[in-house]
């Protein structure tokens, strides 16, 4: 796959220098031991000659690779500072990751369920966890870096070549870890500066749901998934866990905003706690218009 | 060699009343280090299955992209359970527990191990882990699904049995520490007269550094598990950032042990090697101290690696290019014994029966498994294979490419030994044949996945990696059906092959030297040792 970041280069030399050298030494061996094994066959050499050892050839084979893979320690290292010392200028974008969905947070205060960077650009990341390990991961760019809860870790990178490019994570995060895909938008300057002037309308209706990751876990049509179906939710007596023990609850709108600000409260019986805090992912109309949706199903 | 026996019966040996008759209980309560060796042989086995079937599962299910056979959740439990059962229940014991139990004290001219009770212990608490193990699977929240590295802080807020398989892991490691305490005071104690360290068989010499690893690394593990279970069951924040832990803090803790953990599987096999080929070569090894050192310092160097597990969790940028750094010294050692081995062909007298068959596909492979560890050692290009196929890819060729194809090497090799039967060698190579064509189709495609971006542990995927994973589950059921003729081949000669004597490939350890199958005592008279273990014609005395 063609790397479209400022250092992707530097990264593929590294392959190539790496897997050259590893395919020469493979054939290498293999070709050497097949004709030995034919050249000195019992057949052709019945009277085997005992050599013990040479001190000439073993240096010779310590020091050759030694020189070898301190020169592959050499490139991996030196692309890898490339990856590592940020841009003064790079733009700071805030990535939160929880269980199974991407946000992404720009400077201005704007938020997208995709990233959008301008092209030839420095971007800056910041990556956050709210739940458990998930890890940055955009083939395209050689970049990956992990989100871990509890800390920031960072990285950053320049795209140089317009298009959508696939982001992934890369560290097993439970259930739907293989569905916790996303899109890295690079725009031309032009695009760029227009998609930032224009907020979009706020996404309405059932699209919210499937733009904020709800559905990825609760289904629509009665179906268990990983978490209750909003299938006739409004009105439904439901168990549910809580630190003081278990009581049954009728799902009104009250218990329908705590649920999304704070799931861990109060946990429908037989589901596991995992639904990570939405309370700084939603604005208060959001909110409001997932609440609208959820009674409607 | 045909399988047609003579109808003459080999010696019973230690099979025969006096080593205790057949009995059930004569073999579970036995001390005899090789009936303790076959216990394991067939526990191990029994495993390894299970773990196939497993693999072979997930294989199906990423035939297609989408949904085919099993819901996420299950796919989830299926890599975890096939590693934690390929990792703690075959590959960690693997050939020490089984060719290690049953060749030591054989190959260093003992009656036994140091220590016969305890020997038959570690047995016993290997089987009381891997009890518990499958119990989790069927008990509490349902089967683990976290990975095989119960990495934090999911594996403490999953409801599946995660408590429960930590346990067990925790009850294996104690199994792995008393084996190595076991082996490395055999070696010390037990070895024959005029057996010198620098006398002593390479296997013997690879069971020494291993054990050392199992000794000094394991009980790191077992802490951090109980850490797991305390977090668990207690709530005290250990790992979860939620209640005051760090995360980073248990991945340092596992790939402490861990990181060694993969020396432990692969040094024995590597001894394997160095016994198959000068034998098959009918000449002295070349390098015998390179080799023996070079396990040394793999055991040494082993230890200070581990950080090459967690480039991308956020560790300090100059741990980072340390580790790498320490990562590509230990490739060193391992070059010197690749490059050795192929010297010992060298003018030598060889010919191709399975084990030596097997030897060289473990050359081929374990030359790619390590090869490609050095994209995962440099910082930038691991940065981008970190946690994709590529890194499964390579595991598979170090750990079933290496010890595993090793483990059939010796089994081939020693089978007449342990059964006092020949292997049926045209039954053998055909096999050896679909075993090998069917792991490259199956574990390369892998590494091509892996470049190309696809991510491990994923149940479903995008529709540009499927050629790759059609390919590769294509190479699963060739692989399945080589290891089916494997084993029943193996099977069949061991009760009906032709009769082997003492020596049939004309082996210069000790081994061959007492008959096959060797009693119970092992060797008839004391045995003394006048010459390095691959000199051959100049007077060796038994």
């Amino acid at each position: 796959m063609q790397g479209v970041s400022s250092y992707s280069g530097i990264v593929d030399g590294a392959f190539w220098y790496i897997l050259g050298i590893s395919a020469v030494l493979l054939v290498g061996i293999t070709i050497v031991m097949i004709w030995f094994a034919f050249r000195y066959s019992v057949k052709r050499n019945p009277n085997p000659a005992q050599i013990h050892g040479s001190v000439a050839l073993e240096t010779l084979w310590t020091v050759i690779p030694t020189l070898l893979v301190l020169s592959m320690f050499w490139y991996g290292w030196t692309g890898f500072k490339r990856m590592r010392d940020v841009p003064q200028e790079a733009m700071l974008v805030k990535v939160t990751a929880r269980m199974w969905s991407w946000s992404f947070e720009y400077p201005d205060g704007r938020r997208s369920q995709e990233l959008v960077v301008p092209v030839g650009r420095p971007v800056r990341l910041e990556l956050l966890s709210k739940d458990v390990l998930h890890s940055f991961f955009v083939p395209a760019f050689r970049l990956k870096e992990d989100a871990v809860p509890g800390r920031t870790n960072h990285a950053w990178f320049q795209a140089d070549k317009a298009g959508s490019y696939d982001l992934l994570c890369a560290e097993y995060c439970g259930d739907q870890h293989s569905k916790m895909l996303g899109t890295v938008r690079v725009l031309p300057d032009a695009d760029y500066a227009t998609w930032q002037a224009n907020p979009p309308a706020m996404v309405t209706g059932p699209e919210l749901l499937a733009a904020k990751g709800c559905t990825t876990c609760h289904s629509q049509d009665g179906s268990r998934m990983v978490g209750p179906s909003f299938k006739g939710l409004m009105g439904r007596k439901e168990m549910v866990v809580q630190t003081d023990g278990e009581s049954e609850v009728t799902v009104d709108e009250a218990y329908l905003r705590r649920s999304i600000l704070e799931p861990k409260a109060q946990v429908v019986k037989g589901f596991d706690p995992v639904m990570p805090e939405q309370r700084d992912l939603l604005s208060d109309e959001e909110l409001d218009e997932i609440i609208k949706v959820l009674q409607g199903l | 060699m045909t399988d047609k026996a003579s109808g003459a019966t080999p010696p019973r040996g230690f099979y025969g009343p006096e080593g205790g008759g057949g009995g059930l209980l004569s073999w579970v309560f036995s001390t005899d280090h090789k009936r303790v060796g076959l216990l394991y042989l067939y526990s191990l086995l029994s495993f390894f299955a299970i773990g196939a079937i497993l693999g072979l599962t997930m294989r199906a299910e990423l035939l297609m992209p989408g949904q085919q056979l099993v819901s996420p959740r299950v796919y989830n439990s299926l890599f975890t359970l096939h590693g934690v059962i390929m990792i703690f229940l075959f590959i960690v014991p693997g050939i020490p527990a089984i060719m290690g139990n049953f060749m030591l004290p054989l190959q260093i001219g003992a009656e036994d191990v140091a220590f016969p009770r305890l020997n038959l212990a570690s047995w016993w608490v290997y089987m009381v882990g891997a009890f518990l193990a499958v119990t989790s699977l069927f008990s509490g929240g349902g089967a683990p699904d976290t990975g095989w590295t119960f990495y934090a802080p999911y594996s403490i807020r999953t409801n599946s049995n995660v408590s429960l398989a930590v346990l067990a892991a925790f009850i294996l490691g104690f199994s792995s520490v008393l084996t190595g305490i076991n082996f490395i005071t055999t070696i010390h104690r037990m070895r024959a007269k005029g057996m010198g360290f620098f006398r002593m068989p390479l296997f013997v010499w690879s069971l020494y550094a291993t054990s050392w690893i199992q000794v000094i690394a394991t009980p790191v593990v077992g802490i951090t598990l109980v850490l797991v279970v305390l977090e668990r069951l207690l709530g005290i924040g250990f790992f979860d950032p939620a209640a005051g832990g760090d995360p980073i803090l248990y991945q340092h803790l596992f790939w402490i042990y861990s990181h060694p953990a993969v020396y432990i599987m692969i040094l024995p096999a590597m001894g394997v090697i160095s016994e198959i080929l000068p034998t098959f070569s009918r000449r002295t090894i070349f390098g015998y101290k390179a080799i023996a050192m070079s396990s040394m310092a793999i055991a040494g160097v082993g230890y200070l690696v581990w950080g090459h597990h967690m480039f991308t969790t956020g560790m300090s940028d100059t741990s980072r290019v340390v580790f790498s750094l320490m990562t590509f010294l230990v490739a060193i050692p391992t070059g010197i014994k690749i490059f050795n081995w192929v010297a010992t062909l060298y003018r030598g007298s060889i010919s191709l029966e399975s084990p030596m068959l097997y030897a060289m596909a473990f050359i081929f492979l374990f030359s790619i498994g390590g090869l490609t560890g050095l994209v995962n050692g440099a910082l930038s290009t691991d940065i981008h294979v970190h946690d994709t196929y590529f890194v499964v890819g390579h595991f598979h060729y170090v750990m079933f490419g290496g010890t595993g194809i090793a483990l059939f090497a010796a089994l081939h090799y020693w089978l007449p030994k342990i059964s006092g039967r020949m292997v049926n060698e045209k039954k053998a190579k055909r096999a050896f044949w679909l075993v090998v064509i069917g792991f490259n189709l199956l574990y390369f495609p892998m590494l091509v996945l892996g470049i190309m971006g696809m991510p491990r542990r994923y149940h479903d995927y995008l529709p540009i990696f499927q050629t790759p994973h059609v390919i590769s589950t294509i190479g699963s059921w060739v692989i399945a059906t080589g290891l089916v003729l494997m084993f029943w081949n193996l099977w069949s000669s061991a009760r009906r092959g032709a009769l082997a004597g003492n020596n049939p490939w004309g082996g210069t350890t000790l081994e061959w030297q007492t008959t096959s199958p060797p009693p119970t005592l092992n060797f008839d008279a004391p045995v003394t040792v006048t010459a390095g273990p691959y000199e051959r014609g100049e007077g060796r005395t038994a």
